[in-house]
């Protein structure tokens, strides 16, 4: 059944494209001069998700680790900032964040005498780290998991402390269990910095979207767009494959 | 004159309502060889580990060199490095060369240099008779090179005791003797050590003292001429004569 799924769906498009009005790829037919602008237009929000997503992430596996260790420590206290983060952080949705983030963020800012506008690019950047941060953190949490304790006091009964434990004999054997699902967190950021498109950044949701209330096209559009995010997120899963490959054939250890 | 190296006054361990530790005295004098034995569970292990603070207890005084040990963190990073553990499971780091098991300690912890640490590395490697294994890795190397690594790897820090927990228990018994070859030489080098294990000819051949425990308890702590020859106890009487039989 499931191999009819695919050719199914292509009939039904090209069925489209015969002409009895549901479809109009002429909207984006490169043949054309203004269907080809058009894809030129589209297209050009690519690098902008690109962007985003690549320095969220960045931002995200820093701020991961940082609210990762307090969870490892061996005082309650610690552990329960971590807990509180990620419980809180992990149930707002992302659209309120982005919102509370974008208007309310520099509201605050200006009460304590700083002049700090958040333009639409770090406002999304900022979002998406901190809301996948609650994720990566806990991504940590299970790769430092995963190292048995006697690696632990063993690097405690030669005198290493906390942070070379974890620099020197946690983190490094933990990394093979933490990249990639690290790395297919990259694809929930490229996935939700669509959101970035309402509060007007130009990335590719934002261009499909203006496209659509000059051209009146939505299902054509709409199409391309999902296609364009199709093959974005198709690429990095092939990365995150050979990633993992890489990591599971290294028997060096 | 002897001066004491480790001292246990009426220390007491709960793992919540479990009372693993009861009224523990023991006192190792620098340079002493004490060799801990009792069935399994008998707090064998947390003894030592409360030596070393992987462990803490709750009531009476450790005191190591005359110190005593506190839950400060300043005091627990001052004794680790300065008691070595060798553990049952070896604990090497399997990501890092048998070398630079050897030199993280000395390196991260003590502040020698890269080349002052490999030379002291390769020194203990020789001591441990594994010379020409610097530089694999550890899951290459068979269970009893691993253990001989791990002592090295403490010896490296220059510890002034060493705790054993169990150190063959983990290894085919062909390898076995290889290990204790090298702890008996450590010994007879004059090295301050806590062993726990049930290899009682390692223990007639090294021991200053025996200590027997049983249910959290020393039942009996005595030379080990006297300890294997008449046992006080019934409990420790039948203990060795179960462990002996093998
Ligand atoms: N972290 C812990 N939490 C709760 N109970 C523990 C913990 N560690 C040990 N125990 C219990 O404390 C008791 C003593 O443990 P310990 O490991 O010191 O015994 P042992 O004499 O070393 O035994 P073995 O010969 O099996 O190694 C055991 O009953 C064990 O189940
Ligand atoms: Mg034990």
């Amino acid at each position: 059944m499931k191999k009819f799924i695919f050719p199914l769906a292509l009939l039904t498009l090209l069925a489209g494209c015969s002409g009895n009005g549901t479809w109009g790829w002429y909207v984006i037919d490169p043949t054309t001069k203004s269907g080809w602008t058009n894809i030129q237009f589209l297209i050009s929000g690519m690098w902008s998700t690109i962007l985003i997503s690549v320095i969220a992430a960045a931002i995200s596996i820093v701020l991961g680790l940082v609210v990762a260790l307090p969870g490892q420590s061996a005082k309650r206290g610690w552990r329960i900032v971590n807990r509180i983060y990620v419980e809180f952080i992990r149930s707002i949705p992302l659209l309120p964040m982005l919102f509370w983030v974008f208007y309310g963020l520099p509201i605050i800012f200006k009460s304590m005498g700083l002049d700090i506008p958040i333009d639409p690019f770090w406002g999304a950047i900022i979002t998406l780290a901190i809301s996948d941060s609650a994720f990566t953190a806990e991504i940590y949490r299970s790769g430092i998991q995963s190292i048995a304790k006697g690696q632990k006091e063993a690097a405690q009964t030669i005198g290493l402390n906390y942070a070379q434990t974890m620099r020197y004999v946690i983190l490094p054997q933990a990394i093979r269990c933490i990249l990639p699902p690290l790395a297919n967190q990259f694809i929930y950021i490229v996935k939700m910095s669509a959101f970035a498109s309402v509060i007007g950044m130009q990335e590719l949701t934002r261009r499909a979207n203006e496209l659509v209330v000059t051209e009146y096209r939505p299902l054509e559009l709409y199409s391309f767009l999902i296609l364009e995010y199709l093959i974005l997120v198709l690429i990095i899963s092939a990365g995150v494959r050979w990633l993992e490959r890489k990591m599971g054939s290294d028997e060096r250890m | 004159m002897t001066t004491t190296a480790i001292e246990l006054v009426d220390v007491n361990k709960w793992f919540g309502d479990f009372h693993v530790l009861k009224d523990i005295n023991l006192t190792v004098q620098t340079g002493e060889k004490v060799v801990i034995c009792g069935p399994s569970g008998s707090g064998k292990s947390t003894v030592v580990r409360c030596v070393n603070r992987l462990e803490e207890h709750q009531k009476g005084t450790i005191r190591l060199d005359g110190r005593e040990l506190t839950n400060d963190p300043r005091s627990i990073a001052s004794i680790q490095g300065e008691v070595g553990m060798v553990f049952q499971q070896f604990n090497l780091f399997p990501h890092l060369s048998v070398l630079d098991n050897l030199t993280l300690g000395p390196t991260k912890a003590r502040g020698l240099t890269r080349t002052e640490a490999e030379t002291r590395a390769r020194e203990y490697l020789e001591r441990v008779r594994i010379p020409d294994q610097a530089d694999k890795m550890p899951g290459q190397l068979s269970g009893g090179q691993q253990q001989r690594v791990a002592i090295a790897r403490s010896l490296c820090m220059e510890p002034k005791v060493l705790l054993f927990d169990e150190p063959t228990s983990a290894l085919d018994p062909e390898m076995i003797s290889e290990v204790l070859d090298v702890m008996v030489e450590l010994a007879q080098d004059g090295m301050t050590m806590v062993v726990v294990t049930h290899e009682m000819g390692f223990a007639r051949k090294v021991a200053d003292k025996m200590v027997f425990m049983d249910e959290g308890e020393i039942v009996e702590q005595s030379p080990p001429e006297q300890f294997f020859a008449n046992p006080e106890t019934e409990r420790c009487r039948k203990f060795l004569s179960q462990i002996l039989q093998h």
